[in-house]
């Protein structure tokens, strides 16, 4: 199976680079000023919780954070299979930008979900609980690839190592997503869901989507800010790098 | 084939390998994914004997009770078919009241009393603003914690 042309045409190291920098301060801003609005929304607009009070509130960083550390190691698995298979240099280098950015996002789901379990459940952590765990794996999984791809000198070799690392993890995520609902576990069931009607009132949810948007355009705009920096290095010796270098000196 | 055919077999393969291998480990482990046993599976024996185990389920309405002169508090825990005696001497967390899902850590005793060191309040996914709760309340239909 080929790729189709479009996609050669748009994985060209120099296109990549200026198309990324044209929409980047879009995702950026709007990110940001969506998160702004869903901060605001989730924290001062949003009615208490009947149960948990105030304490319920920090849905609005967790649920984005859990959400984006899911769908950027699917980002970094996904470049990395397309490296292994169609050799595409391109792919490599986003899988590599997105790695710090995924595991930023898994720690930060992991230390608001602990701030949150010490008083609402009783214990910052428990041992034992699948969704706890998985997402625990999901951490070590980033923080492996990122050692592995830094401990290999020549950068093909560290990009095939590294991307085979995140293909094999790529078994964890089903893991995460249904761990609450195959097996019993402390952690709650999906409060929204494709099949279901959310099981939270609309002047609750309407900030959680806003912060789940805007940080899925920051997340996006910092993965090519990082992405472009990691083509520059790769291509540090290229012609239309040198082109560019001058032109901006 | 080509080698860019072959990677990809390669890749898509070892995924699905490493896939079945995945499910077949956590079906084999499957009581050690559990994170609680409900009462009525303790019930019907299938909680292991003889070893540290957890049972969630709702705090009973009605059953808490606190003896006098000690610490200790009992409630029971039920699944809304069979329930358990669970007995605790510590603090329990903010959330735990009556029909509220708890998870409790211990060991089952002979005369089918729980002995917990640890008890844990179990949230469910429902948010809703306290107008809402008093309302579905007068309407009847009670936001109790769910059992999942």
């Amino acid at each position: 199976m080929r790729l189709p042309n479009w996609l050669h045409k748009f994985a060209s190291p120099p296109h990549f680079y200026r198309i990324a920098a044209r929409i980047e301060p879009w995702m950026l801003w709007s990110g940001l000023a969506a998160i702004a609005v869903g901060a605001f929304g989730g924290l001062l607009l949003a009615p208490p919780d009947y149960q948990q009070g105030d304490a319920y509130r920090i849905i609005y960083f967790h649920v984005p954070a859990a959400y984006l550390a899911m769908q950027l190691y699917a980002l970094m698995a996904i470049g990395s299979a397309i490296g292994l298979i169609w050799r595409m240099k391109l792919a490599y280098a986003i899988a590599a930008a997105a790695a710090p950015v995924g595991l930023a996002f898994t720690g930060l789901a992991l230390a608001t979900g602990m701030l949150w379990g010490k008083p609402m459940w009783g214990a910052y952590w428990s041992w034992g609980d699948a969704r706890l765990t998985s997402v625990l794996v999901m951490f070590f999984l980033y923080l492996g690839y990122m050692l592995l791809h830094a401990s290999l000198e020549e950068r093909s070799t560290a990009d095939r190592a590294a991307g085979i690392l995140a293909v094999v993890g790529v078994v964890n995520l089903p893991i995460i997503k249904f761990s609450v609902e195959w097996w019993s576990s402390l952690h709650q069931g999906p409060t929204i869901s494709r099949l279901a009607a959310p099981a939270i009132t609309w002047d609750m949810l309407w900030p959680l989507l806003v912060m789940v948007a805007g940080s899925v355009l920051f997340s996006m705009a910092v993965t090519l800010t990082r992405a472009r920096a990691e083509v520059l290095l790769r291509e540090r010796s290229a012609r239309w790098v040198r082109d560019a270098a001058e032109a901006c000196a | 084939m080509t080698p860019r055919r072959r990677r990809m077999v390669a890749v898509i393969g070892g995924l699905v390998c490493l896939a079945a291998a995945a499910a077949l480990v956590l079906t084999a482990f499957e009581q050690n994914m559990l994170y609680f046993y409900t009462p009525t599976q303790i019930a019907s024996g299938e909680a292991p004997e003889g070893r540290r185990l957890r049972v969630g389920g709702l705090v009973e309405r009605g059953s808490v009770r606190r003896l006098s002169g000690a610490l200790e508090v009992r409630f029971d825990v039920t699944d809304l078919d069979r329930s358990v005696t669970v007995a605790y001497a510590g603090v329990l967390p903010d959330l735990f009241r009556e029909g509220q899902g708890v998870v409790a850590h211990g060991w089952l005793g002979a005369d089918g009393l729980f002995e917990a060191d640890e008890v844990l309040a179990r949230h469910d996914e429902n948010y809703m603003p306290p107008e809402v709760a008093e309302m579905l309340e007068e309407k009847g239909h009670p936001p109790d914690a769910s059992l999942r």
